[in-house]
């Protein structure tokens, strides 16, 4: 119909990633040279173009299988490569401190039994709680704060047509790059000048430079996925642009405005630079500086503690981000194709 | 019911020029055209003709380079879109896909700020109107392609425009329904009489649903007209084969082209005496469509030779082959003739028959 | 009956319908925001750079080139580039091949994606102080879990000391960076790989193109300039980074993994030396510019994609 489909759609699994499989597949059959010749009969025969005689049709089917399980050694492999530094973290959070330091236990099992103590303790004892309020906190507002600088912005670049639009979304962009490691030094003195140091409220002022330009750059891309006869229409039935922009654009542009949330979240709880240069006091300290200081007192590590703090905090943040994965790669891709 | 929503304005564009990319495209050059009340007037042309470009800026989504446009007497230059009561279909129907059926009816409505209730019955009035009152609680996505149309003229009629804008509403529909929405826009229109102004590069949608017809091409207006006028008396070579199909046929002789429709080459016996100008015709190729026979072939005798269609209607017997000549005439007052340089109608002349 | 009387209650052209008028309001306050918070503060480090401001006497004394005359002067400064540069290449190349190698394997069509896809994400996701510390006890000198495994496996006899010994330092540095932006990267190049018109890859299996085939004529080719990208940004957030080296080594005892970032914060806030800080960072400046040019170009490749 109207093209009206909602922009998380262009980047669902379906498409590609069926076509694909068998690719991964010829990939982990080892064959790699031989993949070319071999694979044009399988793909041939797959598609009926010939009739498979029983020899070839036996082939293929071997073949296939090998092929699946190809895909899932790979995925297994990767999901490995990537979480294991995390499920050992998991095991390590209930060891008891006898446990944990003798080198010669094995460090991936329980050689006394397991204790959920060092996990508590970060509740009980430490100010864990309290910086996941105030990552929460910062994190809400500078959200907020982000979408009301660049949901605006992104939608003057992407739809107002103006002859600088294109210049200006490449320049904002390029400020994602400009990194904090290069700007802390006179943040931080802009911080002190204001009086906002040793308080959440400078975080809550200087992470939106991390968070807007990349967000006007995905949220580009979702209004851009937008028909423009739907705002057209809008105004047609008496509504003025900003009118239409708020009843029928930015409704449809929903899932990627949720998408952007998150996308910002997860940068804002991930920073480190400005939260360690700029916040001191243990009871206005996020969560990505705190862990850290208040779990490390000099040479003590709290290991139990710590790793288990990883994983509390690792868990929601990539389970919530995997929910909304798709969206966010249609909105990369939109944001690069012209309207 | 004549005109349920009690009113219609003529529109009218003067001088209208529209450019893009700071003059380099001129998608409308120059258009004056006005329309009656209560008319239905359709702008027909090729794609990137300027006929939607034109449509836009009546309804405002563009602003003129240049030129008048007029709704109801006013100039409108300038006015939002929201405040030149009309109302517009696009060609995507562009229904709201997050909202039911009755609430992409009221919206319009809404930004009047009229009351709930009143709005309610009015959305009533105007799906009872389009056959859809019981679709109201679905979403877009449920209907099928004719209902959304019909959604999508509920949504026009509801705020009782001044003026029906619709740019290509049929061209989303599969062939076999297109030929009912079709039908339905005219009985709608005629119902409620409101002016209507209709996009359309398909000259078969044009010629069932118009009222008049708007040959553009190029930004330019090439004729307007009845349906009827602008088939036999087609302004110049541009509208004489966009128009028709199989297209004229144009034969170039001394330095002007003579142009006749395809149902109007017969076989010699068929055509009345007294007035029939001869041609041979070497046939290489025949079809059988819908009853009609359509010859191709080479036509002699009456400029130079030529590739030409001829169309003959079921009722004529003569038998035809192909590969061997015929002799094929045309009637003396059925002829069009042009100049071949400029392409624009030129002065008849008389031919006589080479045998 | 007009159009245009104004009966109509919205009937005047209001700013709300200017489309000139609404860009601009729209723009505008990112616009004001990025240049109070990052240009101007990119101005005074500059101003910084050329000054002898620190933090027990912040007052403004112009300095010249004398802090950047210091610089070129300190052996660490130019290990810390060294090093530097050496991080970001390696990295750079590791994360574009593992990027593009996950990005295959997610966009493939498996039970369990789901989780494998969340597993995936979780060192990126995972704010960097805290998967960092995970990694300083994987790779702690006499517990690490590694050198346990590779003990009983008979390959090693002693620990080795992952976080101490200088070669071992950079390679456990530009693992934990390899791991963390390898899903970002992957992201990125699965835009990209979702973007190829599906038509083309179909086209070329009915032709009788086998994978690798089609990998290196179009999948390859067409996803080149996201490659790039996903490369840029591998780089630049590796080039920038400071956490991961702060976290697992402090810049080593001998300054033996220091990179221009941490050396930065090491001497700006830790030594208080403001302005020294702000030279060594502003080193950074250059080569970032250079980076953004080369996205810049990838990017309109992307476009006429």
């Amino acid at each position: 119909m109207a093209g009206a489909d909602l922009p998380g759609k262009a980047g669902g699994e379906g498409g590609p990633g069926a076509s694909r499989t068998a690719g991964a597949a010829a990939n982990a059959d080892g064959g790699g040279g031989g993949g070319d010749g071999a694979g044009r009969v399988a793909t041939v025969e797959a598609r009926g173009r010939v009739a498979p005689d029983g020899r070839s049709a036996r082939r293929y089917a071997v073949r296939h299988v090998f092929a699946r399980i190809g895909v899932y050694a790979l995925a297994v492999v990767a999901a490995l490569f990537c979480a294991t530094p995390f499920l050992w973290s998991v095991i390590t959070a209930f060891k008891l401190n006898r446990d944990l330091v003798d080198t010669e236990n094995n460090p991936f099992v329980y050689n006394l039994p397991p204790t959920a103590d060092h996990v508590l303790y970060l509740f009980t004892d430490t100010s864990f709680t309290r910086f996941v309020l105030n990552t929460l906190w910062v994190g809400a507002l500078v959200v907020a704060i982000t979408l009301a600088l660049a949901l605006p912005a992104a939608y003057s670049l992407a739809r107002l047509d103006r002859p600088w639009a294109g210049w200006m979304g490449v320049t904002i962009f390029f400020v994602y790059l400009v990194p904090p490691s290069l700007l802390f030094l006179s943040l931080s003195r802009l911080v002190v000048e204001l009086g906002l140091q040793d308080s959440t409220w400078s975080l809550v002022l200087v992470y939106p430079t991390i968070t807007v330009p990349v967000s006007v750059w995905l949220l580009m891309g979702f209004l851009k996925a937008i028909p423009r006869d739907i705002e057209e229409q809008a105004m047609v039935d008496g509504y003025s642009r900003v009118g239409a922009f708020l009843r029928a654009v930015a409704p449809l542009a929903f899932p990627g405005i949720v998408a952007v949330v998150v996308f910002a979240f997860t940068l804002t709880a991930s920073e480190f630079i400005y939260a360690l240069a700029f916040v001191s006091p243990t009871a206005q300290k996020v969560i990505s500086t705190g862990v850290p200081t208040e779990l490390v007192r000099g040479d003590v590590f709290f290991w139990q503690s710590l790793q288990a703090a990883t994983v509390i905090v690792a868990v929601p943040i990539a389970f919530v981000f995997n929910l909304f994965l798709d969206r966010f790669i249609a909105g990369f891709t939109m944001g690069a194709v012209k309207s | 019911m004549a005109n349920p929503t009690g009113k219609a304005a003529a529109v009218e564009v003067r001088n209208l020029v529209k450019e893009y990319d700071g003059g380099r495209v001129r998608a409308v050059d120059g258009v004056s055209l006005r329309s009656e009340e209560g008319e239905y007037l359709v702008l027909l042309g090729p794609s990137g003709c300027g006929k939607t470009t034109l449509l836009r800026t009546i309804a405002g989504l563009e602003q003129p380079t240049g030129g008048e446009v007029l709704i109801g007497g006013n100039v409108v230059n300038g006015l939002p879109p929201r405040a030149r009561k009309i109302a517009m279909v696009f060609q995507s129907y562009a229904l709201y896909p997050h909202k039911t059926v009755e609430a992409n009816i009221v919206f319009p409505l809404k930004a009047e700020g009229m009351k709930r209730a009143r709005r309610a019955e009015r959305a009533r009035w105007a799906a009872e109107l389009l056959g859809i009152g019981g679709l109201l609680d679905r979403k877009p996505r449920q209907l099928s392609g004719g209902e959304r149309q019909r959604v999508a003229l509920a949504r026009a009629l509801v705020r009782q425009p001044l003026v029906f804008l619709l740019d290509e509403p049929l061209s989303n529909l599969d062939a076999k329904l297109r030929a009912t929405a079709r039908d339905e826009l005219k009985r709608f229109q005629q119902e409620v009489g409101t002016t209507t102004v209709y996009v359309t590069h398909d000259q078969t949608e044009a010629m069932g649903l118009g009222d008049r017809i708007a040959v553009l091409d190029k930004g330019r207006l090439r004729q307007v007209g009845r349906p009827m006028d602008v088939y036999d008396d087609p302004a110049d070579t541009f509208v004489a084969t966009f128009i028709g199909s199989p297209p004229m046929n144009l034969v170039p002789r001394d330095g002007r082209l003579v142009g006749f429709r395809p149902e109007h080459l017969l076989p010699a016996e068929v055509v009345p005496a007294a007035d029939r100008v001869g041609v041979r015709l070497a046939v290489d190729r025949l079809e059988y469509l819908s009853g009609d026979r359509h010859v191709y072939g080479t036509a002699s005798g009456i400029g130079e030779p030529t590739r030409v269609i001829a169309r003959l209607p079921a009722t004529v017997l003569t038998p035809i082959e192909a590969g061997r000549t015929y002799g094929f005439a045309v009637r003396g007052e059925k002829l069009r003739f042009f100049d071949a340089a400029s392409g624009e109608r030129a002065e008849p002349e008389r031919i006589e028959s080479p045998s | 009956m007009s159009a245009a009387s104004g009966s109509h209650r919205a009937g005047r052209r209001t700013l709300a319908d200017r489309d000139g008028f609404l860009a601009w309001v729209f723009l505008l306050p990112s616009v004001v925001y990025i240049v109070a918070l990052v240009a101007v503060p990119f101005g005074l480090a500059i101003a910084l750079a050329f000054s002898d401001v620190t933090v027990g006497d912040p007052s403004y004394d112009w300095v010249g080139w004398q802090n950047f005359e210091r610089n070129l002067g300190d052996p660490v400064f130019w290990r810390a580039l060294g090093n530097t540069f050496l991080f970001t290449g390696v990295s750079m190349l590791l994360i574009v091949v593992f990027g593009k190698v996950l990005a295959n394997i997610l966009v493939a069509d498996f039970r369990g994606k789901w989780l494998v896809r969340f597993l995936v994400l979780l060192p990126w996701t995972t704010p960097v102080a805290l998967s960092t510390i995970a990694w300083l006890w994987l790779l702690d000198s006499i517990y690490s879990p590694i050198d346990w495994t590779l003990r009983r496996l008979g390959l090693i006899d002693a620990n080795l000391n992952w976080l101490g010994e200088p070669t071992l330092e950079m390679v456990s540095v530009i693992a934990v960076h390899v791991w963390r932006l390898t899903p970002l990267a992957a992201v990125i190049v699965m835009a990209g790989l979702v973007a190829i018109p599906r038509d083309l890859d179909e086209a070329a299996r009915v032709d009788g193109a086998g994978f690798w085939r089609r990998m290196f004529e179009i999948t390859v080719p067409l996803t080149l300039p996201v490659i790039a990208v996903a490369a840029l940004f591998g780089a630049i957030l590796t080039f920038t980074d400071m956490t991961v080296v702060y976290v697992l080594t402090r810049g080593g005892a001998t300054h033996s993994s220091e990179v221009l970032a941490s050396w930065a914060y090491v001497r700006g806030i830790g030594g208080g030396d403001v302005g020294q800080g702000a030279s060594i960072a502003l080193f950074l400046f250059p080569i970032l510019l250079a980076a953004a040019i080369a996205i810049l170009r990838s990017v309109r490749r992307m476009e006429v994609l």
